[in-house]
């Protein structure tokens, strides 16, 4: 086992952080230099996330057993505390290690174009990535709490500095909003703490996977009513991340105001956490919880598919739209996760994988337009289709994927979360389902207004999509079609653990 | 003679250097009343040793008495001749520097 | 040859990519690559055709399963195909229909800047189309009936710079997606009880009775709703009129011959599932249809929706064909009324290209300038009318029989029937009214009628091959007892539980049984009795008779009408205005649904975006102001209590030094008698 072999998932989370700090080191002006080292910086983890790919056993489960973690790094860091620094990966985890690296790559090739204070921008967003490789890599609850963190704040700059005119609002409404439930995580995190003991030293513990062994609880912490405390204390706290309903309203101004490729991180990647952080810390840490708490997450995610796909459907910012469809799209995810049966679970972690490439698509489009036409009004514009085909083109196949058509990925993902929720909950997932109708008919009418009719006479001159932007949207357009009609690798991958992930919890029912 | 004899005449005495010190504005006469006070407790002192307590001490702490009221006149002369050099008199009305 | 039966769709899908990517760089721009990919597609279709109707089994089934999507053995998709002798005759009519269509599109799309691109969605669609007939479990022929309706969109939104055809492919998917909700649900109520999703595994979960009563119903239902959307019957039958905005050819191919057929397929492909009272839903749905659409057709001004009033019309027959029992009947409606139908959207084109107008009208007399149209066209409306020794007539007349004994066993249900015959004899009256509009009389429009010419031959071989199509003696010999299609495409047993399936009527009760029986209900094998036979004899007699009869009556009056001048149409219309508005108006449907559907998924829609902008978030921003003022409260409370004690302490300080300063006077007179006065009433306190 050479270095990188035993380090991998430290160096997939800390090369960027490199990156970020070499850029620091630059003088002023280089800013093709550092955009260059940016580049390389949050190119290196894709190399290293198909080397992952390539290790990965497909057998082994991971979920709440310890030795069946792979690409464990495991020391002491905080002995006093008993902090460790403990990573690893399983099939929760590794679809979304290879999304973050591949969707950060991508966005930092989008964000070329950006003028301002370029080598700030690139350290803080090399930071952020740092942040989102180690949520998704760290097993124990402080580390993972570290990076949690770690993420807010460049996400807070990058927003508040790099936005649009409302960015001040915007980037102050996030970072309290996701900080709030961040506190809550600390509190349900200091209870486990307090609570529950290492069976190896005896002292207390931050390892989440210890907290998932029942014996390692005290009588407190055995309460069910405590239990469901904690459950809605952590539940809350990733729902806004997710975003659920009724905690979503920071997301739509944070897409609006944030840059392009900021966009596609915060709902390529970001919302991912909070359906994360369920599947990895809440269901196996309470599966009792979990299954008391089944419906209400179910009439949530339905909630969120549908009156999101509404919200959709009356905004007339374009950016807008995308984001309340992602809300309607996260909803998919929280319906397949409480079902708890198998299709409904990979289902929902399989549309985490596939909304992280469709959404990236259409935030990158997004950006494509307002970059030239410096307005996102949906009926500022009309048949575009004849002046810019080749944009037209990814745009549809974006809409197209995000609506869920076969072929691409969020069919597979809905239909499955929709397969598997179906036994669970009869009359949620025929509501639920009506989203699809309503999700085809925003997508039409907006595709309708913005690129088909007649051509508006002042968009005559539009420029063609370019080079850089077609090299951001192809691998993304290519993976959602590829995964769309053989999803087995991807779901392969998850396959084992989530199917564990189901057997915890129901087990407990 | 008997004790209260004596007790009135002491009384007396300090009545007149309570008066003194009360009226007089001349420092020199104040000082004067605060004499007459000092005797009027000697006198008590002796009166209640010869009479009361049958022993020595209290004659002797009369002794005392003068010898330091002896002392205390020739400062409060030496501070009043100092205050008529600077202020060219010796009012105590004149002295309230200490005036809050 | 059928063991590669799965090529067929994958050649259009590669035809597809390639003409996307660099169709525009190729010699002839590419039309060529589509039209190999399909004609060889049609090639092999025909050969398995051939090769299925040598072994002629009715039974005959080549099912093949590979793994596709595996969830650790807890969740299984299967991929594969299945054909059997349906399957068989679809394959030609798809391909066959569709190499025509590419054929005739050569000439007719000629010069469109976006040739290429046109080719590509043919072929998108002839892939989506191939591989719906070809598939073997609900999953895969939701997958397909998905991308029909993309190619459908992309299609009817060729020439998206109209404003009508954005807003016709755009109602076409939306529309489709509703129906396509039922069907999702259908799937997943047969889905989450046999745990299944293979058309023959869910038919034997279902004979094991894993789902059974008024929940299978449902079921059904839910997949007829699919139907619905796509073979646009009532009530989502709105879009396919719209959907004329397409191009002509495409007309012709999705919304004639093949994919609105899709819904009649599918019904027929999972027949065994209905339940005796989805059955009768479906019936009625396809009645109200077919009347509905018929009406509609009698006042249309334009060539294209007329025919699509017309296809909407018999593909309700054909819906209710198979809603009574006739399997067989309606599936075989099918095959013919995609020869005709296309034919007859050709000619259409044709006659459009020819004149550049849609408005009949506008025509007149051009049976001079084109006659090989004109007697394609006439071909095929023969054949639609139902007049005997044309395909139609075969086939429409199995339907009515259907019908007929229907009706005759349940007498409540004759009213199927009579409606039935009567929209057959419209039928016949719209379409003369249309022939003759267009190809007789004097021409109206003298401009247009100079310019009017015969197509190119690429346009009217596609019309001659598909008028020939239009015989009946393609399907049933003259003097035959039964034609092959009846022999090979028999009625599948259903798979429905009849004692579980009605748990209503109590055992033995005659009426059920009987119910039970001529519903087919029970078992195949299950040998007719004579009266059935008897029953069924006569009611095909009646059913002929008739049906000649009133096609006969609806040509004649047409004839009357509209070239002898019995009537004059104008002054029927004046003297029921309503009616014909009502007509004209189609019904008022889209009136209808824009004010319901529509508009009040946008007022909820709005309503909804308010309610977030300003309730939720006004909640976030509210709590964010409340988080404000709290703290400007706490501000003020800090600055006057907690700072004001650190003050006044201070504060009380400085004051009472400065009031009891006032009694250091500094004079010694003061001091003294304070002093004193100090004593005296320590003294008197003390004394008393």
């Amino acid at each position: 086992m050479g270095f990188i072999d035993r380090h991998i998932l430290s160096l997939m989370t800390f090369l960027p952080l490199a990156g970020a700090a070499v850029i620091l080191c630059m003088p002023k002006g280089k800013d093709n230099i550092v955009k260059t080292i940016a580049a390389v910086a949050s190119f290196l983890p894709i190399p290293l996330a198909v080397k992952l790919w390539g290790a990965f056993d497909q057998t082994v489960a991971g979920v709440n057993v310890a030795n069946q973690f792979q690409f464990v790094e495991h020391y002491s860091w905080i002995p006093s505390i008993n902090v460790e620094y403990f990573m690893g990966a399983d099939g929760v985890s590794m679809p979304m290690l290879i999304l973050t690296a591949i969707v950060s790559f991508l966005a930092v090739i989008g964000s070329w174009g950006i003028k301002k204070q370029i080598k700030g921008y690139m350290a803080l967003f090399l930071l952020l990535e740092t942040g989102m490789m180690g949520v998704f890599a760290s097993l124990d609850f402080f580390l993972f709490y570290v990076f949690w963190e770690v993420m807010l704040l460049p996400m807070y700059f990058l927003i508040g500095i790099w936005g649009g005119p409302r960015r001040e609002y915007a980037a102050i409404k996030f970072f309290l909003y996701t900080l709030l439930g961040s506190v809550l995580m600390l509190i349900v995190m200091l209870a486990l703490y307090f609570n529950s003991i290492n069976p190896e030293t005896g002292g207390h513990t931050f390892n989440m996977l210890h907290y998932m062994q029942q014996s390692t609880h005290n009588a407190w912490l055995k309460g069910f009513d405590v239990r469901i405390l904690l459950f809605l204390g952590l539940f809350i706290g990733f729902a806004i991340k997710v975003p659920l309903f009724p905690f979503h309203t920071w997301l739509p101004d944070a897409h609006v105001e944030a840059p392009t490729a900021i966009s596609v991180i915060l709902a390529g990647i970001l919302l991912k956490m909070g359906t994360y952080g369920l599947m990895r810390i809440s269901f196996p840490i309470f599966p009792d919880v979990t299954v008391w708490f089944a419906l209400p997450m179910a009439v949530l995610g339905t909630i969120n598919i549908v009156y999101g796909a509404l919200c959709a459907m009356a905004q007339s910012d374009l950016k807008k739209m995308v984001a309340y469809s992602s809300v309607s799209h996260m909803g998919f995810c929280l319906l397949g996760m409480a079902a708890l049966t198998p299709a409904g679970m990979v289902g929902a972690s399989f549309q985490m994988f596939s909304h992280g490439m469709i959404t990236s698509m259409l935030f990158f489009l997004v950006g494509v337009v307002y970059d030239r036409a410096h307005h996102r009004d949906i009926d500022g514009f009309g048949g575009l289709g004849a002046v810019v085909p080749v944009y037209t083109f990814f745009v549809t196949v974006a809409f197209f994927a995000s609506l869920g058509l076969p072929g691409f990925s969020g069919f597979i993902a809905e239909s499955m979360v929709f397969i598997g929720a179906f036994t669970a909950f009869r009359t949620i997932v025929i509501i639920a389902a009506l989203g699809i109708v309503i999700v085809a008919a925003f997508h039409l009418w907006a595709l309708q207004r913005v690129f088909l009719g007649p051509l508006n006479p002042k968009y005559a001159q539009l420029e063609e999509i370019n080079a850089r932007e077609i090299f951001c949207l192809t691998p993304l357009a290519l993976m959602t079609l590829f995964f769309g009609v053989y999803p087995m690798p991807v779901l392969n991958l998850m396959n084992t653990s989530l199917i564990r992930l189901v057997d915890v919890v129901k087990t407990v029912m | 003679m008997g004790l209260d004899k004596l007790l009135v005449i002491s009384a007396a005495l300090f009545c007149c250097g309570l008066y003194a010190i009360l009226t007089r504005r001349n420092a020199v006469a104040v000082l004067m009343g605060v004499e007459l006070i000092l005797n009027a407790a000697n006198i008590n002192f002796v009166a209640f040793s010869f009479y009361v307590s049958r022993v020595i001490g209290g004659q002797i702490f009369a002794v005392f008495v003068i010898v330091l009221a002896a002392a205390e006149a020739a400062v409060a002369l030496a501070i009043f001749l100092r205050m008529y050099a600077t202020t060219g008199t010796v009012e105590v009305d004149a002295a309230d520097h200490l005036k809050g | 040859m059928i063991r590669y039966a799965y090529i067929i769709p994958l050649l259009p899908l590669l035809a597809f990519f390639v003409n996307i990517a660099v169709g525009k760089r190729l010699p002839r721009k590419g039309d060529w690559v589509s039209i190999a990919a399909i004609g060889a597609g049609l090639a092999m279709s025909i050969a398995i055709f051939f090769e299925v109707f040598r072994i002629h089994d009715p039974n005959f089934k080549y099912h093949v399963v590979y793994p596709w999507l595996d969830i650790g053995g807890r969740f299984v998709v299967k991929a594969g195909i299945l054909v059997d002798n349906i399957t068989a005759v679809m394959l030609v009519v798809v391909t066959g229909v569709s190499t025509l269509v590419h054929i005739f599109s050569v000439g007719y799309m000629h010069g469109d800047p976006r040739y290429s691109r046109f080719f590509a969605y043919l072929s998108i669609f002839s892939f989506s189309m191939l591989g719906l007939v070809l598939a073997e479990s609900f999953f895969f022929i939701y997958i397909f009936w998905e991308l029909v309706g993309l190619a459908s969109y992309l299609l009817i939104g060729f020439w998206f710079e109209k404003k009508s055809a954005a807003d016709a492919c755009k109602k076409a998917f939306i529309v489709n997606r509703v129906g396509d909700f039922g069907f999702l649900i259908g799937f997943l109520i047969l889905f989450a009880s046999t745990g299944v999703l293979g058309y023959d595994e869910v038919f034997q979960g279902i004979r094991e009775g894993k789902v059974a009563g008024t929940l299978l119903t449902l079921a059904g239902i839910g997949i007829f709703c699919g139907a619905i959307g796509k073979s646009a019957q009532f009530p989502l039958h709105v879009w396919l009129p719209d959907a004329m905005e397409g191009p002509t050819p495409v007309s012709a191919l999705i919304h004639a011959a093949t994919m609105v057929a899709a819904g009649v397929y599918l019904v027929g492909r999972v027949y065994p599932i209905f339940t005796p009272d989805a059955f009768l839903v479906i019936a009625y749905i396809g009645l109200l249809t077919l009347f509905i659409s018929a009406t509609i057709a009698l006042t249309s001004r334009d060539i294209k929706k007329v025919l699509a009033y017309s296809t909407c019309s018999q593909l309700g027959f054909m819906i209710m064909g198979l809603g009574v029992g006739g399997f067989t009947a309606g599936l075989l409606h099918l095959t013919t009324h995609a020869a005709f139908k296309a034919c007859l959207f050709l000619g259409s084109g044709s006659v459009i290209h020819a004149v550049h107008s849609q408005d009949i009208f506008e025509m007149g007399g051009l049976w001079k300038k084109m006659k090989i149209t004109a007697a394609t066209f006439i071909i095929a409306t023969l054949a639609i009318a139902g007049v005997p020794g044309f395909s139609g007539f075969y086939s429409k007349d199995m339907i009515l029989a259907a019908a007929l004994e229907f009706g005759m066993r349940h007498p409540q249900h004759m009213i199927i029937f009579v409606v039935t015959l009567f929209t057959a004899g419209m039928t016949a009256f719209y379409m003369f009214r249309l022939v003759i509009l267009t190809f007789f009389g004097k021409p109206r429009d003298h401009h247009k009628y100079d310019h009017a010419h015969e197509s190119p031959p690429n346009m009217w071989v596609p019309l001659v091959v598909l008028a020939t199509l239009s015989f009946a003696f393609w399907f049933k010999t003259p003097l035959a007892e039964k034609g092959w299609f009846e022999v090979m495409v028999p009625k599948p047993a259903s798979a429905v539980v009849t004692a579980a399936a009605v748990p209503t009527h109590p055992a033995g009760d005659p009426k059920s049984v009987h119910d039970a029986a001529h519903r087919g209900v029970l078992p195949a094998g299950d040998p007719k009795g004579d009266h059935d036979a008897h029953l069924a004899h006569k009611a095909h007699t009646i059913a002929m008779y008739s049906s000649v009869g009133v096609a006969g009556l609806g040509i004649l009056l047409a004839f009357g009408i509209y070239m002898l001048g019995w009537v004059d149409p104008d002054k029927v219309a004046a003297k029921y205005p309503r009616l014909h508005d009502f007509l004209v108006n189609k019904w008022y449907f889209d009136e209808l649904y824009e004010a319901t559907a529509v508009n009040g998924t946008k007022a909820l829609s709005r309503a909804l975006g308010w309610f977030d902008l300003h309730v939720v978030d006004g909640l976030v921003n509210l709590c964010a102001q409340m988080g404000v003022w709290a703290s400007s409260l706490i501000g003020k409370f800090d600055n006057a209590v907690v700072d004001g004690a650190v003050n006044g302490v201070a504060t009380v300080t400085i004051e009472s030094g400065s009031f009891i300063r006032r009694f250091q006077t500094g004079k010694l007179h003061h001091y003294v008698f304070i002093l004193a006065g100090g004593v005296l009433i320590i003294y008197l306190v003390k004394a008393f």
